[in-house]
């Protein structure tokens, strides 16, 4: 065996396992939700006083989109939600997550009711300017259900099935590439199923 | 330069902003939050503990930890409530299985092949010395210094 290859492969050997490293997005956190059932909760409506449930889509496959009108990215997913509400069938929910922030409080606390006002206020002046891609969306006033989804870096994306089990998601905006590789073939097979 | 020192200074007067929270009522309940934040890792700025973090993520999940220590949970059943929603991602010691035996006894088996290497090399050489060192060897180097 020729002895000077040794370090040569070995070398090789971990310049491939860097360039994989490299390339690994370190924001992206296997969810541990991939494959369980949608976690439950009732919250109120941007539109109407009905609260809305997750059982309430059972039957029927819809997406789960959460979002905030302070969040820079979603601006970014906006116009391909809107695309896709247009010309596809599957329901996109928001979740408007801590829309009322820390600096919206500067001159002290407001109460429920206000912070409610203020954010369904907000988000559809929001809605109105950008167009509105949600069959409905609720409010998560204090990230409480957020926590339930593992939200951590907004927006996210939920595809949840027939059976309310959530089948993948997307932390970060969805992209042209991956609605088109993942999300709509995904749906497609639900859909049949 | 002066622009950086204001923009510094200015950075200063956010972050000690960040630092004035609201501090629990309960010391008890604190006490046991700081020594679990400790073990549990920020999903926003990863390299951080989630006791140390200033990002809103990381004051809502204390929040929520704070709630469940006082609906009386034990330590573990809050750390698998965690997991259950953000993976073993939020704990710095990640569990030990299937999937986690190359972390935990990788080195050690790294470890393993470097001594059997070095072994194997050790003993290559010594052959070798012993081997310059015949007999026939010995007899030319004496011959060579007579000349």
């Amino acid at each position: 065996m020729k002895k000077f290859l040794i370090p040569l492969v070995l070398f090789f050997g971990l310049v491939a396992f860097l360039a994989v490293g490299l390339k690994r997005d370190p924001r992206e956190i296997p969810s541990p939700l991939v494959g369980k059932p949608a976690p439950a909760f009732s919250l109120p409506t941007l539109q109407g006083d009905k609260p809305f449930s997750p059982a309430d889509f059972k039957g029927q496959v819809w997406l789960f989109n959460v979002w905030a009108t302070w969040c820079v990215a979603c601006r970014e997913e906006h116009p391909l939600l809107v695309e896709f509400s247009k010309t596809q069938s599957v329901p996109i929910v928001g979740l408007s997550y801590k829309e009322i922030q820390a600096a919206d409080q500067a001159n002290g606390p407001l109460s429920d009711e206000a912070k409610l006002g203020l954010a369904r206020e907000r988000s559809l002046r929001f809605l109105q300017r950008q167009g509105d891609p949600y069959k409905l969306s609720v409010m998560d006033l204090d990230g409480r259900v957020g926590i339930d989804y593992g939200v951590y870096g907004v927006p996210e994306t939920y595809l949840i099935d027939r059976e309310g089990v959530i089948r993948y998601k997307q932390v970060g905006p969805v992209t042209p590439e991956i609605l088109e590789n993942k999300l709509l073939p995904l749906i497609r097979s639900l859909e049949k199923s | 330069m002066k622009r950086l020192l204001l923009l510094l200074s200015l950075c200063a007067v956010t972050a000690w902003a960040g630092e004035a929270q609201p501090m629990a009522e309960d010391p008890k309940v604190e006490a046991r939050l700081v020594v679990m934040a400790e073990e549990l890792r920020c999903l926003v700025c990863q390299n951080e503990s989630l006791a140390s973090s200033h990002a809103e993520l990381a004051e809502d999940l204390r929040r929520e930890v704070r709630k469940l220590i006082r609906d009386g949970l034990t330590d573990a059943q809050i750390k698998t409530y965690l997991v259950e929603r953000y993976g073993d991602f939020v704990l710095y010691r990640p569990p030990v299985k299937p999937l986690t035996w190359p972390l935990w006894f990788g080195p050690f088996a790294l470890l393993i092949l470097a001594v059997w290497g070095l072994a194997r090399y050790l003993r290559h050489r010594k052959a070798l010395v012993h081997q310059r060192m015949s007999e026939t060897d010995n007899a030319q180097v004496e011959s060579l210094l007579k000349e």
